[in-house]
């Protein structure tokens, strides 16, 4: 039945401008028009943002989980990689 | 005399909308695939909105003590003066959306002109729902075009839709001599002045779609009149059967 509603696209909802695109869900949809659409009806319905991205997901490049140990791991065991040495002026604010 | 003109002026107005959004909420649950079905049943629920608010309205220019629940279910066939469009069975998916397309265009229109309405409660109505009609046409026109643009079945099914339904889009532009003087004054909207702009969109749209338009048809009537085809008296049956059953019940 998967092929009767069309391709699988992925959802991204901007809260206010400036924000970033924050990943929400995905959807069925035939075009692009369709989906922006869906992902309207689906998402932005009770206010949750002011910006949509739709995206197929077959257009995504995704790690897979065999990945995990050589993409993710190997830089615990060396400190100096994490800025925790430094002191964050006040002025910087989040980062 | 002039606040029983607005008082039908403003029930023409409401009746196409809770009869059309009735209609729609039947595919609740029914529609071709979740995300349409959710996005139709959205649609529906903005125009039961707006058919509430110009309820309520009439209610009180009405001035008699009814309720807008009143008026919706105790209100029989032929006090109802919805265009007969809106009461037109469902069908398949292109019949429906042809429907909204056709709807979708002269709200469009309409309640453009009827936000600049001197009477403050209607302009307020519209301008809400403006907003609304803005997004249900861009849904239905794009569904029409994909009909028109798809396969040989949807290209049968939408031009079978325009066949069945190009005879009810006439009476969306009768007026009668009250809702004229009611215009005069800037409270309500001529819609025979909406026919050109109507017609300008909707043949591009079908146009662009491949479609055939059957422009020298009939053109049915009766709907403002209260004289209305089979379909409406099972959907008001069902529709008002709880609150005449129970008419006290409380939500």
């Amino acid at each position: 039945m998967a092929d009767s509603q069309g391709p699988m696209w992925e959802v991204f909802v901007q809260k206010k401008a400036g924000q970033p695109f924050v990943h929400c869900g995905n959807l069925h949809a035939y075009d692009k028009e369709m989906a922006l659409q869906n992902a309207r009806d689906l998402y932005t319905r009770r206010s949750e943002g002011m910006a949509l991205w739709v995206v197929l997901s077959s257009n995504i490049v995704s790690s897979s989980p065999e990945d995990i140990g050589s993409f993710f791991e190997p830089s615990n065991d060396k400190i100096f990689r994490h800025p925790t040495f430094y002191q964050i002026p006040d002025g910087v604010g989040h980062m | 005399m002039e606040n029983k003109a607005l008082f039908y002026y403003i029930l023409n107005l409401a009746d196409d909308k809770l009869v059309l959004a009735q209609r729609l909420s039947a595919w609740t649950g029914h529609g071709p695939f979740l995300e349409e079905d959710l996005a139709l049943t959205n649609i529906a629920l903005d125009i039961f909105g707006t058919a509430k608010s110009l309820l309520e309205y009439a209610a009180k220019i009405e001035g008699k003590g009814r309720t807008e629940d009143d008026l919706a279910f105790f209100r029989n066939e032929r006090q109802f003066t919805n265009c007969l469009i809106c009461e037109q069975d469902n069908g398949d998916y292109a019949k429906t959306i042809l429907r909204q397309a056709f709807m979708d265009s002269f709200d469009y229109l309409l309640y453009s002109q009827l936000a600049k309405s001197k009477d403050e409660t209607l302009a307020g109505i519209a301008a809400k729902s403006i907003k609304e009609i803005t997004y249900h046409k861009r849904h239905s026109h794009s569904w029409v075009d994909r009909f028109g643009n798809g396969t040989e079945e949807s290209k049968t099914r939408l031009q079978t839709a325009i066949n069945e339904l190009w005879r009810f889009t006439g009476e969306f532009f009768e007026t009668t001599d009250s809702d004229k003087e009611l215009a005069k004054q800037s409270i309500a909207v001529d819609a025979s002045t909406l026919k050109g702009a109507w017609e300008k969109e909707i043949l591009t749209l079908l146009q662009k779609a491949n479609m055939t338009i059957p422009l020298d048809a009939y053109m049915q009537t009766g709907g403002r009149k209260g004289v209305h085809t089979e379909h409406l008296g099972f959907l008001l049956s069902e529709m008002q059967a709880l609150p005449r059953m129970l008419p006290d019940a409380k939500w």
